[in-house]
């Protein structure tokens, strides 16, 4: 059945950036990288290339030792120019000097009519071998699934309520038929529902207005309604010992893709988004794209930092540093390492607050756009306030007695009081509002790494 | 400022490890982040972008809303020497009198707590705690104008440390700090605290004939014991300095003896719309604290067996420190329940018990005082049961 879920608690953060409807060509980026790093629990991971190989788009190029089946494939086609190691040799970005026109590996290819007597096992198959199985994400953890699950349903947030998050209407245009077929692969994964959750708010985008055998619920409300961790607990939520997995429409359209077409299409389109772009726009690119030829001349000063993904998610990565895999924004943000005389006294209504304190003014108009930097607007101190957690976590949680049971490394309260439904994005907005500056999204982490692992 | 900023930037490597000054690092830091918030960033991974709220503006926004009190306070510390003594003089020399009192206080209570709290950072090596900024100003607000001040420091300093330092800190302490010295006080000097005496300043100066300094709260237990109505006890109280002094009107704007700041319900209430509309106190438990109060005071009205307990129910939201006890005492957001659900139940149960204590007990005339410690240490076991239904829920949803 499907449903309509209305999202009360939450919290919308406004900011200055947000990307016209419009897609621009940039010059294309010459590099692309894969950075095991946006693979969270990969654990081992080794490279089946080295420097100076070429490879095609889809040509595996490394695997996790811990999960040999799941290949990671070359976005583009290219030169192997450098593996990048950090400390202790940590694998950190396998870079690809792109070919003028990218070349694609073939792998079979199905026609609409094949997809239906398509076996499950040949389904999954195809998957790990075209390289499109890690878009497909395992809770709890938020891990790259296991091929060898099988998950109780499939959960597809259709939207993307994150600050300056792109109009998924805008990155999937014209892709319906592939996104349709993608659907179709899904459902013989699981011995469940295949849920696609729509936003209530907004019109439905022409990439989901004919889509046919997958389950459709509407959320409404403030950010995170479109986080996929908030649906799945409202839709069918997780308890011990259950396995549900979630996956982006990007990863559906890239799975239709690669049955339809036999390649491995990296091609996405990414929104270049914050208060400190000029222009603020779509454009087409790959998977794992260096950043640098979106970010020259295309910021209002020097002192800015370039995120890959959205404000409350995503990660600091250089003015030349690389796309993340999964993400379909960039956000130019103003740094704010200066100091500020009184600044915890001084009334403000150029800072956005979800508090109403003293001189925190923002509260008077709902409905500005702010442009705010990345200053830390104070320093960590014990959890003092109450209760407004829950004003931001539409989940029946008690986040500040989960986050304590992580701190204190209790498993069983950490099972009991609900680790096996969030990620790090669902409690993201708690780090954001948080007066004693903990960093939430680390503390989940870890949390989710005591249980994953013991 | 950038002559401010450029003195400490100087100054910062001799606080920084490898520095002279080394083991005061907090000590530089709390004064630096005083005057300049941090130049820190936001991490690698994570939210880039912070809410513009810290702990500090939090509590500031605390100490705001007590202003009214600790004005109010003053001046009535003034209006009540006057009253007494049989002067009639004007508002600046009564403000200015409170102020002389009253000042001396404020002023030891955060030295002496500001000293406490700078050697456990320092010792302890954490980062001094901006709530010491509400505590500071709540203790010299629950004591008598008379207090001595030595008695002050002394009570601040064992708050501090016994209530709060020795539990790890802001955050982590079980009972209300500034209620702890209150009640230090209480059971250590009960002569300067307590009694009829101290209420009202009389400096050098003899009262006028037939003067009374009993607070309301003993006037009603003495008319409960003699059998008199107390709303006319009340009313006839100390005639000699004015009329109708312990009127309710009186009472709710706080022309009466008592501690500093906790005589106006009124102001109390300007506090507690502050603390609402800023979302830094929990309205549930102020809410719910005044209706725990006036139920209670409704069924001891319903079974009255003597005239205190007879006393109108809205009479008990006027007296004493039950007013100040719930909007600055019950909500601070450490020692209180900390589940929304929890919050309701924790007013409420406060509510209840100052009045049974009032009423039933013979010994102390106040009953929110006691009434927040106890239910302080009952907070944890009330969120208990609230988190354990969560946990249920959780289980039983699980079909396996």
């Amino acid at each position: 059945m499907s449903k309509l879920v209305k999202l009360k608690k939450g919290f919308d953060i406004k900011l200055e950036g947000k990307a016209e409807k419009k897609t621009e060509a940039f010059q294309p980026a010459q590099t692309f990288a894969i950075k095991p790093t946006d693979f969270v629990g990969m654990q081992r991971p080794k490279v089946t290339v080295k420097e100076g190989d070429t490879v095609k788009a889809g040509t595996p190029i490394l695997f996790d030792k811990k999960l040999e089946s799941v290949l990671y494939a070359a976005p583009v086609s290219g030169e192997i120019v450098e593996i990048k190691r950090g400390e202790k040799r940590k694998l950190l970005e396998i870079k690809i000097m792109a070919d003028k026109e990218i070349s694609y590996e073939e792998f079979d290819k199905f026609s609409e009519s094949d997809l239906k007597s398509l076996t499950k096992e040949q389904a999954i198959g195809a998957l790990l071998k075209g390289g499109v199985w890690p878009q497909i994400i395992q809770r709890p953890y938020g891990i790259v699934a296991n091929p060898e699950d099988d998950p109780k349903a499939i959960f597809i947030s259709g939207f993307d309520s994150h600050p300056l998050a792109p109009d998924y209407g805008v990155l999937l245009k014209g892709q319906e038929k592939y996104f349709q077929a993608g659907l179709n692969i899904l459902k013989k994964l699981t011995s469940g529902k295949v849920h696609l959750n729509l936003d209530q708010d907004s019109e439905v985008s022409p990439v989901y207005a004919g889509v046919q055998g997958v389950e459709v619920n509407k959320f409404s409300g403030p950010h995170p309604a479109g986080n996929v961790g908030v649906q799945i607990h409202h839709l069918d939520p997780i308890n011990k010992g259950e396995i549900a997995w979630t996956i982006n429409p990007y990863g559906v359209v890239q799975a239709g893709k690669l049955f339809l077409e036999g390649i491995y299409d990296t091609s996405k389109v990414i929104a270049i988004t914050g208060s400190e772009a000029i222009k603020t726009v779509y454009t087409k690119t790959y998977q794992g794209a260096c950043v640098d030829k979106l970010v020259a001349d295309n910021t209002k000063s020097d002192h800015f930092r370039v995120v890959s993904g959205n404000v409350l998610t995503g990660e600091k990565i250089n003015h030349d540093g690389y796309l993340g895999y999964y993400d379909h924004q960039i956000t130019l943000l103003p740094e704010g390492d200066y100091y500020e005389f009184m600044g915890w006294a001084k009334p403000t209504s150029s800072k956005l607050s979800f508090h109403r304190a003293l001189g925190l003014l923002s509260f008077l108009s709902p409905n500005k756009e702010y442009a705010l930097d990345t200053n830390a607007r104070g320093e960590e101190r014990a959890f003092v306030q109450t209760g407004v957690f829950e004003q931001v976590t539409p989940m029946d949680i008690f986040p500040v007695y989960l986050l304590k049971a992580i701190m204190a490394e209790d498993f069983d309260e950490m099972e009991e009081l609900g680790i096996y439904e969030i990620i790090e994005e669902d409690l993201a907005l708690c780090e954001f509002i948080d007066v004693s500056k903990h960093p939430v999204q680390d503390i989940v982490r870890k949390g989710i790494e005591l249980i994953q692992y013991s | 400022m950038k002559f401010l900023r450029d003195l400490l930037d100087k100054q910062k490597p001799l606080f920084q490890k490898g520095g002279k000054f080394e083991n005061l690092y907090y000590l530089y830091e709390a004064g630096e982040t005083f005057m300049f918030s941090p130049n820190h960033t936001t991490g690698i991974k994570g939210a880039q972008v912070k809410d513009a709220i810290d702990l500090k503006r939090m509590m500031i926004t605390v100490v705001i809303a007590l202003l009214p009190c600790l004005l109010f306070g003053i001046y009535n510390v003034g209006e009540q020497h006057y009253l007494a003594v049989g002067e009639a003089v004007g508002f600046g020399e009564k403000f200015l009198l409170g102020l002389k009192l009253v000042l001396p206080i404020v002023i030891v209570a955060y030295a002496a707590g500001g000293i406490a709290e700078a050697v456990f950072a320092v010792i302890r090596k954490h980062p001094i705690n901006e709530g010491f900024l509400v505590t500071g100003m709540l203790i010299p607000l629950v004591v008598p104008a008379s207090m001595p001040l030595w008695q002050v420091a002394l009570a601040t300093v064992f708050a501090v440390v016994i209530a709060k330092e020795v539990f790890g800190g802001t955050g982590m302490n079980i009972l209300n700090v500034a209620m702890t010295a209150r009640a230090f006080l209480y059971f250590a000097y009960p002569a300067q605290i307590s009694g009829d005496q101290v209420w009202t300043y009389l400096g050098e100066k003899t009262a006028v004939d037939g003067f009374s300094g009993a607070t309301a709260l003993s006037v009603a237990y003495n008319a409960g014991q003699s059998g008199e109505a107390v709303t006319g006890a009340l009313a006839s109280h100390n005639s000699a300095i004015g009329d109708q002094l312990y009127s309710f009107a009186n009472m709710f704007f706080g022309f009466i003896p008592g501690s500093i700041g906790e005589t106006s319900a009124l102001m109390c209430l300007i506090g507690a719309l502050i603390l609402i509309a800023t979302g830094v106190g929990s309205w549930k438990i102020i809410v719910s604290g005044f209706a725990g109060t006036y139920i209670m005071g409704l069924i001891m009205n319903a079974f009255a067996a003597n005239e205190f307990m007879a006393m109108p129910a809205h009479y008990h939201l006027v007296m004493g420190g039950v007013a100040f006890g719930i909007v600055f005492m019950a909500t601070d957001p450490v020692s209180a329940a900390q589940t929304e659900r929890g919050k309701w139940l924790y007013g409420l149960l406060i509510g209840f018990l100052t009045v049974i204590i009032r009423v039933t007990n013979p010994a102390y005339p106040e009953g929110i005082m006691l009434a927040v410690l106890l239910m302080n240490v009952f907070a944890p076991l009330i969120d208990y049961y609230v988190v354990k239904a969560n946990k249920k829920r959780r289980l039983q949803r699980a079909t396996v």
